[in-house]
């Protein structure tokens, strides 16, 4: 263990900040969603590097439950997205303002 | 990635950075959560993703670029997330006192817990049936819920009355 927890506390922060960014940034709404899995992926990060520092199993084994609920909502996601494009011809989230006004 | 107007190539440097991420579980010495991010992750999600950018042929490719306000407030938040970052982790970052104060936590004995850091994958079965295993049925219960989800979402519509839709 040559790396310390500080660097891979930023690596993850650092990712976070880029899935934040891209979630704000985008309108696609497939990117927004690709983003959203960034910001899962540094929380694993994170959860990992504290549960080896920590020595105790439980964060490794809640990566488990991250991951399966990140490919639920991923599948459910794009369920809603594509029965979304069937409706309106487009992903671009600008599109989707029926619920306004 | 999030920078690229194209999303196919937003795609493939997602799977990059998926992958680099299971280096770093590597490092981290969690070998079976890097095959599980390379299996899942870069596998099945993102050929998900792909397979739907391919399917809904978006042809209208972001052309435009984002509202000025838009790109400002983003560019704004991740300055403030990374000085945050940086803030925190940067003078002394964690220190070692607090990190030993973590591993002090009295719930956890690694004399005779079973759940001590082992590098081997029974260790995360044994944790998974035993501590964690109503979480590990909520979580199928979850996948199943989201299966059903997606089949009724997916489902074609038949005819435009609302007792045959969905």
């Amino acid at each position: 263990m040559t790396l310390s927890l500080n660097s891979f506390l930023l690596i993850s922060g650092l990712l976070f900040a880029i899935g934040f960014f891209g979630v704000l940034l985008r309108r696609n709404a497939l990117v927004i969603f690709m983003s959203l899995e960034l910001m899962l992926n540094a929380s694993i990060l994170a959860l990992v590097a504290f549960s080896r520092f920590n020595g105790t199993m439980d964060g490794n084994l809640f990566v488990f439950f991250i991951i399966t609920v990140a490919a639920a909502e991923i599948a459910v996601g794009l369920a809603i997205i594509v029965s979304l494009f069937r409706k309106r011809q487009s992903v671009m989230v600008e599109q989707l303002s029926s619920l306004k006004n | 990635m999030v920078v690229s107007r194209n999303p196919v190539n937003g795609a493939m440097f997602m799977i990059v950075s998926f992958v680099g991420m299971a280096a770093l579980l590597v490092l981290l010495e969690a070998f079976f959560l890097a095959i599980l991010q390379v299996l899942v992750y870069a596998g099945a999600i993102m050929v998900l993703f792909l397979f739907i950018i391919m399917l809904l042929d978006m042809d209208e490719v972001e052309k435009l670029r984002p509202k000025t306000v838009t790109a400002l407030a983003s560019a704004a938040s991740l300055a403030l997330i990374i000085v945050g970052i940086v803030v925190l982790l940067g003078t002394d970052g964690i220190s070692g006192q607090a990190l030993a104060s973590l591993s002090a936590v009295p719930d956890y004995p690694s004399a005779e817990n079973p759940m001590e850091l082992a590098l081997r994958t029974k260790s995360y079965g044994l944790g998974l049936f035993t501590k964690y295993m109503l979480p590990f049925q909520m979580t199928g219960l979850l996948l199943l819920i989201a299966m059903i989800g997606v089949i009724v979402l997916s489902k074609k519509r038949q005819g435009t009355d609302g007792s045959a839709a969905s």
